[in-house]
C-alpha cells in the first residue's frame, strides 16, 4: 500500500472518529442537568423561552443535533451562549495559544529530558547513575502535579523571588509552570525508555551487532536509541495532545488562561456550543497527532509496515 | 492465513498435499509448560534478591496493613468534628495533628490510604483486564480488526474526559463506585495500546514465527508466547495505573468532583489542606508523605518485578 | 561518557537542593508565621499615626487587582453577574451613581431630578457629559439602551428585562402585549431631559439607576451585535474605558478623558488579571503583584483569613455586606413539611462556634432574614426591627423535635440528605452543621456534594430535602429578600406557599409610605422565619480582603459591589 493511500484510509477513519465524537458529546453534554441559562437568581419564565427560542433549545433534540451537524460540516463552530455574542473560534484561539506556547516547550523538555535520563539509566544498569535516575523520575510520578506546582511556587516564586507567582506576560513566567507540566511525563518517558533500551541492549542483534566489531557509538545511535524509543514514540500522541490542549490544574495555579481553564469553565456553566468547539478541536488534535505517531512509528520501526504489521 | 503461504519458498515446488497434519504433541506441550514453570520460579529467585524491590513490597504490606488496622488504634473516627481544636499540630493526643474541622488527621490519614488503596487498586485491575484483552487482541490479529478496535478506542479516548466524569457524577449516585468506574472509563486505553504495540512488535519475533510455522493455534501464540514476553510493559503501565488512578481521584478532588466529604483520600486530603498548607505543614504533610511513599513502593517494586520477569537479563 | 555522568549528577544535585529548599521554605515559615504576627501586631497603634503624613501620588497609577471570573460580556444590557459589575462600574455612568458612605443614591449622568408628587413621574435633567468618543450623553442613548434591554426581540434577548419592569407598561412590551414602545414609561423630552414613568411608587428606584441594566449605550451599538466583544467598538461615558482584553489572559482599562468627573479621576489604568484560584491571589498579593485581593472580586481562602489578619492588620479589611447565608428546607416533602422539625433544626446551631471555627471571615450570626446594610423606614431596617425570631436552645430543640416527630408517626428522623454546591467553603460548613445536628438531636445527615448547575437545577425543581442558598441585594430596600417568598416566586424554592404573606407583599409594593412598609416587611420577616422557619438564617455576610496601605479611594456598597473609580495610589 502506498503512502498516498495509507494517508487516505487514515484521514476517512479520522472523520468517521471526528463524527462519533461529535455526536456522543453532544448528547452526553445535553443529558447534565442544567442549561447556559441556569443561574442562582432565576431568570423569569418568559424571559426564559425567549432565550430558549432564539439558541434554539426550545426544538426537538434530534433537531438540535441535525442543525448542529450541518453547522459543522460548513466549518462554523457558532456563538458562545455564555459570553455573548463571541465566536467560539475566536475565543479557541485566544485560549488555546497559551495552551500551545505552554505546551510545546514541556513537551520539547520532557522528551530531552526523559529519554536523557532513561537512557542514562539503561546504560549505566544497577550503578548508582540507574538508581539516581530512576529515583528522580519516581519523584516525577511520586508527587501529584498540583503538589509540585505548589511548592514550585511558593519556593521560587513567593520565597526566591525568582519568578512571578501567576500569570502569562513573558518569559519569565514560563519557568515554573513548564516544570511543573513536564515532572510527570519525564519520570514517565525515563521509565519508558529506560525499559525498552534495556531490552534491546540485551537483543541479540545487538551481540551481534558488537561481535561485527561495530564502534559502541555507532551501535547506540543505529540500534539502540532507534529502537529504544519505540514506546516513548506510542506515549508521544496522547502525551502531546494532553498537554498541549492543557493541564487544567497547572493553569488553574498558575493563573493561565489556557484552553483546559476554558473548558472547565464551559462544562461548568453548561456553554454548549463552547463545550461542543473545544471538544471537536480536542479530538481533531489528538487524532492528529496519533496519526503523525503512526507515521513516525513506520519511520523508526522498519519490521512495521503501512498495512499495519503483517509481514511481507 | 495468508502469511503462512509466504513462509514457503516459491522457488520450491510444493503443494499443501505435501504436507502433512502431524497435530500437537501433548506431551511435548507439558514439557514447554514445565520449562517455564521453573521460569516463574526463577523470576521469584531473582526478586528476592532484589533487595530494593523487596524492601518496596515491604512497605506496601506495612501500607496495606495500617490502611485496614491503624484506624482501630486510635479513639477518633474519621468523620467527628471538633471545633474547638482546629488545626492543632501533632500531639500526644492527635498523633498526626487535627485538620480545620478539629477531625483527627491520624485516623484519616490511614483512612484516607484506605480509600486512595481502593480506588487505586480497582481501577488498576479493571483496566489490566480489558486493557490486555483488548491490546492483546488488536495487536496479535492486526489488519482489519486492529484497525477498527484502535479506531474505537481512540474515539473513546477523544471524548472529553472531564464530561464523562461529571456525567457519572450526576447520573449515578455519586459514590466510591462511580469514581472508580468513571476513572476506567478511558484509563484501560493506554494500557490497550503498550499492549497492542508490545505484540505488534513481538509477533515477527523468530521465536513466534517458529510456534507459528509449528501450527500452534492463535490462543497459544497469544497467552503462550506474546503475552507473557509482553508482561514487562504490561508491569511497567500497572505501577504505572495504580498511581495514575490515585492520582486522577486526586486531581477530581482538585475540582471538587472527588469522594463526597466526609470520606477522605488521600488527595483529598492534599488538596484540602492545600491552600494553607505553610500555615499547617501537618495537614498537607501526612497524606502527602503517604501518597508518595505508595507511589514510590509501587514504583520500585513494579521495576523489581519487571526485571525478574524478564529472562533476557539474566547474568 | 564520564562528562555526560557528572552532568546527570550535577542535575540530580540541582534537583536533590531544590526539593531540600522546598522542605526549608516550608519549616521557616511556619516558624516564622509566629514571630511575625507578634512583631506585627505590635506597632500597631503606632503606624496609624504614619499615615496621616502628607499624601504623595505615586508615579505610576497603575491599579493591579484579580477578577476570580471573566466577566462574559461587557454589554450592560447582557451582564448578569458581580464580575460584570465591577469592571462596568469603571466603564459607565447611569442617571445616579451610590454613594457608597451614605448608601443613597447621588447625581451621576443626571445633574439633578424632580419627582411627581404620587412618586411615579421621575425628571431627570442631564449634564454636559460626553462619550468617550467626543459624543454628547443625550437623553436619547437611555432610551435607546433601555430599549435594548426591553425588545423581546433583541438578539439575544437581555436576561435581566426584568430589572426594567418598574417602567410603566415595560413587562407588557416584553410580553408583546404593547407594541409601540413610545407606550412605555421612558421619553427623551429634549437631548437633556428625560422623563421616566413608573408602574408603582418605588422608593428605591433612585438607587436601581446606579445598577448596569439602566446604563445608557452609545448610538454605534445599533446594528452591531458584536459591539461589545472588542475594544474597539467600545464606547463608554463612565471614569475608564476598555483598553485591552485577551480572553482569559488578562484585561484593562484606562482613564477616560472625556469623562464628566475626569478631574477627580487619579488611577490612570486598572490591571485586572484573570486568576480563579484564592491561594495563588494570596500568594501574588503578598508577592507585590496585586495591590489588593480578596473580596469581591477575588478571594482570600477561607483558612487564611484569620492568619493574613494577624500578619497584615494594616492591610486587612473586613466589611458588613447586605446579603445573608442560609439553609432552606424543601417543605413540601416529609419530613420537612414539620414545621416543629424545622424549627429543631434551626435552634441546635451554634452560629457563633460556626462562624469562629469554619468560616473564620467575622461574619455576624442571622436570626433573620434581612441582612444589616439594607435600608428601612429611618436607618437601617435591621436597626428598628430586631432579629429575635427564635434562639439557640438545644433543650428546646430536641422537646420541639420529640413533639414534630410525635405529630409525623415516627419515632426517629429518617436519615436527611444536606445537599451544597461544589465549594471549599460550603462543604466545611454543611460537615460542620451535619455534627452538630448529630450532637445535639442525634440525627444522621448525608451531605452531598453538587456540581454548581446540577445543584441549582435540583434546588429550583424541589428535589431536595435541605440545602445551602445565599441571597445578596440587587437593591437597598427589604423588598429584594421578602418578595421572593412569595407564592410562586421564581427565587422561591422552598415551596412555600401562604396568602396571607402574599397580601403583606403586595401590599408593600403597592404603598410608598416608608413606616408602613417597613411595618408590612417586618410582618413578612416573622412569618417566614419565626411561624413557619422555611429557612435556617445562618450568617450576614461579610467581605474580607487585602488592600495595600498605598491604595487609598476605592469604596465597597452596602451590597459589597466595590467602585475603584475614585482609587488612587500614594508613592511606596
Amino acid at each position: 500500500m502506498g503512502m498516498a493511500r495509507y494517508v487516505a484510509n487514515k484521514f476517512f477513519y479520522m472523520v468517521v472518529s471526528l463524527f462519533v465524537l461529535i455526536s456522543a458529546t453532544f448528547f452526553l453534554m445535553k443529558a447534565i442537568p442544567g442549561d447556559p441559562f441556569t443561574a442562582e437568581k432565576k431568570i423569569p419564565p418568559e424571559i426564559r423561552a425567549r432565550l430558549y427560542e432564539q439558541y434554539g433549545l426550545d426544538k426537538p433534540l434530534y433537531h438540535q443535533y441535525f442543525k448542529y451537524l450541518g453547522e459543522i460540516v460548513q466549518g462554523d463552530l457558532g456563538v458562545s451562549m455564555k459570553r455573548l455574542n463571541q465566536d467560539v473560534t475566536h475565543l479557541i484561539g485566544q485560549t488555546f495559544s497559551a495552551s500551545l506556547k505552554l505546551g510545546v516547550i514541556a513537551i520539547i523538555v520532557s522528551v530531552i529530558v526523559g529519554v536523557f535520563l532513561g537512557m542514562m539509566a539503561a546504560l549505566y544498569h544497577r550503578k548508582f547513575i540507574d538508581s539516581a535516575a530512576m529515583v528522580l523520575a519516581v519523584l516525577g510520578i511520586a508527587v501529584p502535579s498540583f503538589v509540585v506546582a505548589s511548592l514550585l511556587q511558593y519556593v521560587f516564586a513567593y520565597k526566591l523571588h525568582m519568578f512571578p507567582v501567576s500569570g502569562f506576560k513573558g518569559p519569565m513566567y514560563y519557568f515554573l509552570p513548564v516544570a511543573a507540566l513536564s515532572a510527570q511525563p519525564i519520570a514517565f518517558i525515563a521509565r519508558l525508555t529506560r525499559s525498552s533500551m534495556l531490552e534491546v541492549l540485551h537483543a541479540d542483534y545487538i551481540k551481534t551487532a558488537k561481535a561485527k566489531g561495530l564502534s559502541w557509538a555507532a551501535i547506540l545511535s543505529r540500534h539502540v536509541l532507534r529502537n529504544g524509543i519505540l514506546p516513548v514514540v506510542t506515549y508521544m500522541g496522547p502525551m502531546t495532545a494532553n498537554i498541549v490542549t492543557g493541564s487544567v490544574v497547572i493553569e488553574q495555579i498558575f493563573g493561565i488562561g489556557g484552553i483546559g481553564k476554558q473548558f472547565v469553565e464551559a462544562i461548568g456553566v453548561r456553554d454548549y456550543t463552547v463545550i461542543m468547539g473545544i471538544t471537536i478541536f480536542y479530538g481533531v488534535l489528538l487524532m492528529v497527532a496519533r496519526f503523525i505517531t503512526d507515521i513516525a512509528y513506520v519511520f523508526v520501526d522498519p519490521r512495521i509496515k503501512l498495512t499495519g504489521g503483517k509481514e511481507g | 492465513m495468508a502469511s503462512d503461504k509466504n513462509l514457503v519458498s516459491p522457488d520450491a515446488n510444493l503443494k499443501p498435499d505435501d504436507f502433512r497434519h502431524i497435530g500437537i504433541d501433548e506431551r511435548q506441550a507439558e514439557v514447554i509448560q514445565r520449562e517455564s514453570l521453573s521460569a516463574w520460579r526463577d523470576s521469584w529467585e531473582r526478586l528476592r534478591q532484589n533487595k530494593m524491590a523487596m524492601t518496596a513490597l515491604g512497605i506496601l504490606g506495612l501500607i496495606i496493613l495500617a490502611a485496614i488496622f491503624a484506624p482501630f488504634f486510635s479513639k477518633f473516627n474519621y468523620y467527628s468534628n471538633d471545633l474547638l481544636s482546629t488545626n492543632k499540630p501533632p500531639s500526644s493526643d492527635h498523633w498526626f495533628g487535627t485538620d480545620d474541622l478539629g477531625r483527627d488527621i491520624f485516623v484519616r490519614t490511614w483512612y484516607g490510604a484506605r480509600i486512595s488503596l481502593i480506588v487505586g487498586l480497582a481501577a488498576a485491575a479493571i483496566d489490566l483486564f480489558i486493557g490486555v484483552i483488548y491490546g492483546g487482541i488488536m495487536g496479535f490479529f492486526g489488519g482489519r480488526v486492529d484497525n477498527i478496535m484502535n479506531k474505537i478506542s481512540e474515539i473513546l479516548y477523544s471524548i472529553p474526559y472531564l464530561l464523562v466524569v461529571i456525567l457519572l457524577l450526576v447520573v449515578l449516585e455519586p459514590s466510591l463506585g462511580t469514581i472508580i468506574l468513571a476513572l476506567t472509563i478511558t484509563g484501560w486505553i493506554t494500557m490497550s495500546w503498550i499492549v497492542r504495540g508490545e505484540i505488534m512488535q513481538l509477533k515477527n519475533r523468530e521465536f513466534v514465527l517458529a510456534s507459528r510455522s509449528m501450527g500452534a493455534s492463535s490462543k497459544r501464540l497469544l497467552f503462550k508466547h506474546l503475552l507473557p514476553n509482553a508482561v514487562g510493559p504490561i508491569i511497567v503501565t500497572i505501577t504505572l495505573s495504580v498511581p495514575n488512578a490515585i492520582f486522577a481521584e486526586a486531581f477530581l478532588s482538585f475540582l471538587g468532583l472527588g469522594v463526597q466529604a466526609p470520606i477522605a483520600s488521600l488527595g483529598s486530603m492534599i488538596s484540602d489542606s492545600l491552600t494553607g498548607w505553610m500555615y499547617y505543614p501537618w495537614r498537607f504533610l501526612f497524606p502527602a508523605i503517604l501518597i508518595s511513599l505508595t507511589m514510590l513502593s509501587f514504583n520500585i517494586f513494579g521495576d523489581g518485578l519487571r526485571d525478574a520477569l524478564d529472562p533476557k537479563l539474566k547474568k | 561518557m564520564k562528562k555526560s555522568k557528572s552532568l546527570l549528577l550535577m542535575f540530580a544535585l540541582v534537583l536533590v537542593i531544590g526539593t531540600v529548599l522546598a522542605g526549608c521554605g516550608g519549616n521557616k515559615n511556619n516558624a516564622n508565621s509566629g514571630t511575625n504576627a507578634a512583631a506585627t501586631t505590635a506597632p500597631e497603634g503606632s503606624t496609624n499615626t504614619g499615615t496621616t503624613g502628607d499624601e504623595k501620588l505615586a508615579a505610576d497609577q497603575t491599579l493591579r487587582v484579580n477578577l476570580t471570573a471573566e466577566p462574559p460580556t461587557f454589554n450592560p444590557a447582557q451582564a448578569q453577574d458581580s464580575q460584570a459589575n465591577t469592571v462596568l462600574k469603571t466603564m459607565y455612568e447611569g442617571l445616579t451613581r451610590m454613594n457608597d458612605e451614605t448608601g443613597q443614591a447621588e447625581p451621576g449622568i443626571a445633574e439633578k431630578w424632580d419627582v411627581s408628587a404620587d412618586g411615579l413621574v421621575y425628571t431627570f435633567h442631564l449634564r454636559d457629559a460626553q462619550w468617550s468618543n467626543g459624543d454628547p450623553v443625550e437623553a436619547a442613548d437611555f432610551v435607546r439602551a433601555w430599549k435594548i434591554v426591553l425588545d423581546p426581540n433583541t438578539d439575544p434577548t437581555a436576561p435581566y428585562a426584568y430589572q426594567l419592569y418598574y417602567l410603566k407598561n415595560a413587562e407588557e412590551y416584553y410580553g408583546k402585549k404593547i407594541t409601540d414602545f413610545n407606550q412605555v414609561g421612558v421619553k427623551a423630552v429634549d437631548a437633556k431631559t428625560l422623563e421616566v414613568t413608573l408602574k408603582a411608587p418605588t422608593p428605591y428606584f433612585l438607587g436601581l439607576l446606579s445598577f448596569y441594566t439602566y446604563y445608557p449605550v452609545h448610538k454605534s451599538v445599533e446594528g452591531n451585535a458584536k459591539w461589545a466583544t472588542s475594544k474597539d467598538t467600545m464606547i463608554t461615558n463612565g471614569a475608564f474605558t476598555l483598553t485591552e482584553w485577551t480572553t482569559g489572559q488578562s484585561l484593562q482599562v484606562s482613564k477616560n478623558d472625556k469623562y464628566w468627573d475626569a478631574a477627580s479621576i487619579k488611577l490612570a489604568k486598572i490591571d485586572f488579571s484573570l486568576v480563579n484560584s484564592g491561594a495563588t491571589e494570596l500568594l501574588s498579593y503578598k508577592n507585590g503583584e496585586l495591590d489588593r485581593a480578596g473580596a469581591p472580586h477575588g478571594e482570600i481562602p477561607q483558612e487564611q483569613i484569620p492568619i493574613v489578619q494577624k500578619e497584615l492588620p494594616n492591610e486587612f479589611q473586613r466589611k458588613g455586606i447586605a446579603s445573608t447565608y442560609y439553609y432552606e428546607f424543601n417543605i413540601t416533602e416529609k419530613p420537612f413539611d414539620n414545621v416543629k422539625i424545622r424549627k429543631a433544626l434551626a435552634m441546635s446551631i451554634n452560629r457563633q462556634a460556626l462562624i469562629d471555627n469554619v468560616t473564620l471571615g467575622g461574619q455576624i450570626p442571622a436570626f433573620g432574614y434581612v441582612p444589616p446594610g439594607i435600608a428601612g423606614a429611618d436607618g437601617e431596617f435591621r436597626n428598628a426591627v430586631k432579629d429575635d425570631y427564635f434562639k439557640e436552645d438545644i433543650e428546646g430543640a430536641k422537646k420541639l423535635l420529640a413533639e414534630g416527630l410525635a405529630e409525623e408517626g415516627l419515632t426517629a428522623l429518617p436519615p436527611v440528605e444536606l445537599s451544597y454546591n461544589t465549594s471549599e467553603g460550603h462543604k466545611k460548613i454543611a460537615l460542620a452543621v451535619a455534627d452538630m445536628w448529630k450532637q445535639a438531636l442525634g440525627i444522621t445527615v448525608n451531605t452531598v456534594n453538587q456540581e454548581w448547575a446540577v445543584f441549582i437545577d435540583n434546588r429550583q425543581n424541589l428535589n431536595y430535602q435541605i440545602a445551602r442558598a445565599g441571597w445578596t441585594a440587587d437593591y437597598n430596600d427589604p423588598m429584594t429578600f421578602l418578595d421572593m417568598w412569595v407564592t410562586g416566586g421564581g427565587n422561591n424554592d422552598t415551596g412555600y406557599a401562604n396568602p396571607e404573606y402574599d397580601k403583606l407583599i403586595n401590599e408593600a409594593k403597592t404603598s410608598s409610605d416608608l413606616a408602613k412598609r417597613q411595618e408590612l416587611f417586618a410582618q413578612a420577616e416573622k412569618m417566614i422565619i419565626q411561624d413557619d422557619m422555611i429557612l435556617i438564617p445562618f450568617y450576614y455576610y461579610t467581605n474580607n480582603s487585602l488592600s495595600k496601605e498605598y491604595l487609598k479611594g476605592v469604596t465597597l456598597d452596602f451590597s459589597g459591589a466595590i467602585d475603584f473609580t475614585r482609587g488612587y495610589l500614594l508613592e511606596h
